[in-house]
């Protein structure tokens, strides 16, 4: 049995179902991110004093690293941009990009993270710490998360190019959509946690 | 339209948003270093992290130009994020533990 709307839009919602399902997927994403949000602002008003980022995290490893998710973000964007345009080189490309983009993200964190380590910083050894390691290293997981969609579609996923082209862009979309998210995630963090 | 060709005119409103995306980088940084007081800090980022995130939902996410029932989805999400942002609040105000009762 074929798997009904995955390219065209079902008539009630105007949309194709996966697109449909990504959003409601980041909803909840929204609530889990939100939920440490908000436990960090009850940590923070709740503690006697309360480190300043900058002070004790890598700022410009950070600034580096959203330069780097922000640059993925656009890589990711012209992957799509390039099916649309029926350049599936070009798809290659910028799809190979935001893999490696996404790879530089998370060597630039482990250095972070092995300094703080090296320096006996762990969650255990303050809320700061407990908050910092928790949102940075949640965040990792999704990193990793959209890497493994995306190699995906650069490799193995990407056959499906010949027999139907319209519902891989259509995918590449909603991986997109998703590696988005994770970059609007990181645009919060950044200044939360490194510069407050 | 031709199709390819409304694409193109996308891709020139990514790579300007990606310009502004950078420039904005540069803006949070160097607000951090004018050490303002708590509260103006904490206001100033989160204005300009809402600028960013703006740009990537409306643009990179097609956000601008989307269906109903994703708004309709997203704006009760808001509402519940909402909720939860305001959490910290409400126990401030808690009676309990503020009035010092024995």
């Amino acid at each position: 049995m074929e798997i009904p709307y995955t390219v065209d839009a079902r008539p009630d919602t105007g949309l194709y179902n996966a697109k449909l399902g990504i959003w409601l997927f980041l909803a909840s994403e929204v609530m889990l991110f939100g939920a440490l949000f908000t436990s960090y602002i009850l940590l923070r008003v709740g503690a006697p004093v309360w480190p300043r980022g900058s002070e004790i995290l890598n700022v410009p490893l950070a600034t580096i690293n959203t330069v780097v998710l922000i640059s993925s973000s656009i890589t990711m964007v012209m992957s799509w941009a390039s099916l649309k345009m029926k350049d599936f080189k070009k798809y290659r490309v910028f799809m190979g990009l935001t893999f490696l983009l996404g790879v530089a993200f998370l060597v630039i964190k482990s250095f972070e993270y092995g300094a703080k380590f090296e320096h006996h910083l762990f969650p255990s050894n303050n809320t700061f710490f407990a908050i910092y390691f928790t949102l940075t290293g949640l965040h990792g997981l999704h990193v990793i998360g959209g890497m493994i969609v995306n190699a995906y579609f650069w490799g193995p996923g990407s056959r499906m190019w010949k027999t139907d082209p319209e519902r891989f862009t259509n995918r590449v979309e909603v991986a997109g959509l998703y590696w988005h998210f994770v970059d609007l995630v990181w645009i919060f963090l950044f200044p939360v946690l490194y510069l407050l | 339209m031709d199709h390819s060709f409304e694409i193109r005119k996308h891709v020139r409103t990514y790579i300007a948003v990606f310009v502004a995306l950078l420039a904005l980088t540069i803006v949070t940084v160097a607000i951090s270093y004018l050490h303002l007081e708590v509260r103006a800090a904490v206001t100033v980022a989160l204005i300009v992290a809402v600028i960013k995130g703006g740009l990537v939902a409306s643009y990179f996410m097609h956000l601008i130009s989307e269906k109903k029932i994703i708004y309709a989805s997203l704006l009760l999400t808001i509402v519940f994020f909402a909720a939860l942002m305001w959490l910290p609040i409400f126990t401030t105000s808690d009676p309990i533990m503020y009035n010092n009762v024995p």
